[in-house]
């Protein structure tokens, strides 16, 4: 009784921590002035806060399931792993179409 | 304990979603709006795994990775669409 | 040696792909385990010619405590990134930084590349067709001497040393 609270407790601690990175996310979404910096939000926080739900639910399924359930993981690695792709690809398209930044961006990109 | 933290945990992503949402509908350039429906496809994710533990089913899982491929492939080739207004090469 | 070379040309790409199918198995009986070598033999060994330069991954225990250093930068930059999102915009200052790679194996490129945009509030924006800079936009940054050089001795030393075959060609 006493390990599965504290189980439980992790899987929630895991769970809302993920949420709530992942709401910091699309806030950084929906309040950054120009795309390169909202591009920051969804990169980060969100993938991290994903990663750290879908570990709190291999924790959960491990515990009563049975047995070892780890497959949750492979979403995890495949997240992680694509994340920085699709934000390069991103990137490039918005530099492609010239995309606006704010002004006080420093340095500058070269011409595609 | 949990069912309620899963809950809580519920309408967090449901708020992230319509604040994807928001964005998508307002732009202003399409890489916002691909970057908008990308983040919502990985909040689909954790809504999905969410639901899974809600109802406590494993079969959620196979959901979720498919959807977490197929956002993938669907960024990327949507990028790339806007890099050379052509998808294969 | 090189009959073993010819019949497992990417050993890392094989025992990845066993990983990966007993994850997504998630049983470990024999006749998956088996399956899982059948696959991780037979994709690579079919599919050799879309492969080239398989990248030479030496020094594996350096490896593995970079992608330790990864995974702590990551959380807390996490940490960072949402303090800085949380907080007022007009306090950031974002920039657009020019990157020296002192890497030329391109995949040892891309995986900096990688690290870059998971850790601090950082995202690669593009590689310059020489493959010799990379665009790196930061969204809050004092000094970008400061920036490069933590990049430089964070990431890039220790993979230099697991490529090794771009150390001699830079």
């Amino acid at each position: 009784m006493d390990i599965s609270f504290w189980v439980d407790a992790v899987v929630a601690a895991l769970i809302l921590t993920g949420s709530l990175f992942a709401l910091i996310g699309s806030i950084g979404l929906w309040k950054l002035p120009d795309f390169f910096m909202r591009l920051h939000g969804p990169t980060k926080a969100t993938t991290l806060g994903v990663g750290s739900l879908v570990i709190g639910s291999l924790v959960y399924f491990s515990s009563r399931g049975e047995g070892l359930s780890l497959h949750e993981l492979l979403i995890t690695l495949f997240l992680f792993i694509t994340a920085p792709v699709s934000a390069h690809l991103l990137a490039k398209a918005a530099m492609h179409q010239r995309v606006g930044r704010i002004e006080k961006t420093k340095g500058r990109i070269w011409p595609q | 304990m949990l069912e309620n933290v899963i809950l809580i945990s519920l309408g967090i992503m449901s708020a992230a979603a319509i604040l994807n949402t928001l964005r998508l509908l307002a732009g202003p350039d399409l890489p916002d709006r691909i970057l908008a429906l990308d983040t919502l496809y990985i909040n689909a994710i954790a809504l999905i795994i969410l639901l899974g533990l809600y109802l406590a089913s494993d079969l959620f899982f196979e959901a979720a990775l498919l959807l977490a491929v197929m956002g993938f492939v669907g960024t990327v080739a949507v990028a790339k669409h806007l890099m050379r207004g052509d998808i294969i090469e | 040696m090189t009959f073993w070379r010819k019949l497992v040309p990417h050993p890392w790409l094989s025992l990845f792909l066993f990983g990966v199918w007993q994850l997504l198995m998630n049983d470990l009986s024999p006749a998956t385990l088996a399956a899982g070598a059948l696959l991780a033999l037979g994709i690579p060994f079919l599919t050799r010619r879309f492969w080239p330069d398989p990248p030479r991954l030496q020094k594996p225990f350096v490896a593995l405590k970079l992608l330790w250093r990864v995974i702590g930068d990551i959380i807390a930059a996490n940490w960072q990134v949402a303090l800085l999102i949380l907080g007022p915009v007009k306090k950031l200052r974002p920039a657009f930084v020019c990157y020296p790679l002192a890497l030329t194996d391109p995949f040892a490129i891309s995986v900096l590349a990688s690290i870059i945009s998971l850790t601090p509030g950082t995202v690669t924006a593009d590689v310059s067709p020489d493959h010799q800079t990379l665009l790196i936009h930061v969204l809050d940054v004092a000094d970008e001497r400061e920036l490069i050089s933590t990049i430089r001795t964070r990431y890039e030393q220790p993979l230099l040393e697991v490529f090794p075959c771009s150390k001699t060609s830079s």
